[in-house]
C-alpha cells in the first residue's frame, strides 16, 4: 500500500512537471527563458518518473536501468541546453525586450571560431 | 490505484507533447523549434517508462535509454548546424 502510494506520488510529480515545462515552453517570451523552463523541468520530471519506476519494480535489473536513465539525463541535459543556447546567441536571435543584463556583450568578447 | 495513476499521468504527458508541438510549429527561429524538440524527446522517454510501470513489463526500459541516446545526439548536431550559420 504504501509503495503504491509513493509510486503514484512519484508519477504525478513527474506529470505535473513535464505540464509546467511545457507551459514555460510556450509562454515564456524569449528563447533563452524557454529553454530555462524545458531543460530544468523537464530533466526532474523523467528523473521522477524513474523514481517511481524503480519503487514500482523493486528488483536490481530496473533499479540499475533506472539509475542509468536518471545520470543520462542529469549528463546530457546541461550540454545540450548550453550549446544550444551558445549557437542561439551566436546566431543572433534576439533577447527579450526587458533583458536588464547581457554581460557578454559588456564584458567577454566573442572569440572567433577555429574554423 | 497505480492503475488510475498511470493513465492521469500519460493524459497529462499527452498534453505536453502536443504542447511542445505547438512551439515545434509557431517558433519564431530555429532554437526555438531545437528546444521544443528537445523537450519533446524527453516527455517520449516520460511515456515509455509510465508505460512500463502500467504494464509491468520491464523491456521497454533500453528503449527510453536509447531514445535519451538518440534525442542528445540529434540536439548537439542541431546546436552544431546552427553555429555553422545553417540557421540563415
Amino acid at each position: 500500500m504504501i509503495r503504491e502510494i509513493m509510486v503514484s506520488l512519484f508519477l504525478l510529480m513527474g506529470g505535473i512537471l513535464s505540464l509546467i515545462a511545457v507551459a514555460g515552453v510556450l509562454r515564456m517570451p524569449d528563447i533563452f527563458t524557454r529553454m530555462h523552463a524545458a531543460t530544468k523541468v523537464g530533466t526532474v520530471g523523467v528523473s521522477s518518473i524513474t523514481i517511481g519506476l524503480m519503487i514500482h519494480f523493486g528488483s536490481i535489473t530496473v533499479i540499475s536501468r533506472g539509475i542509468l536513465v536518471i545520470a543520462f539525463f542529469l549528463l546530457t541535459a546541461p550540454v545540450a541546453a548550453h550549446m544550444i543556447a551558445r549557437a542561439a546567441y551566436r546566431s543572433g536571435v534576439s533577447l527579450w525586450i526587458l533583458t536588464r543584463i547581457d554581460e557578454w556583450k559588456t564584458h567577454g568578447e566573442i572569440e572567433q571560431d577555429e574554423d | 490505484m497505480v492503475e488510475v495513476v498511470c493513465h492521469i499521468v500519460m493524459l497529462m504527458l499527452i498534453v505536453s507533447f502536443g504542447a511542445a508541438f505547438v512551439r515545434v510549429v509557431i517558433g519564431p527561429s530555429l532554437p526555438d523549434r531545437v528546444v521544443a524538440l528537445d523537450i519533446t524527446a524527453t516527455i517520449v522517454v516520460a511515456l515509455i517508462l509510465t508505460h512500463c510501470v502500467q504494464t509491468g513489463s520491464a523491456y521497454y526500459i533500453p528503449a527510453a535509454i536509447s531514445i535519451a541516446l538518440l534525442s542528445f545526439v540529434g540536439t548537439v548536431a542541431l546546436a552544431l548546424y546552427i553555429r555553422k550559420g545553417g540557421a540563415s
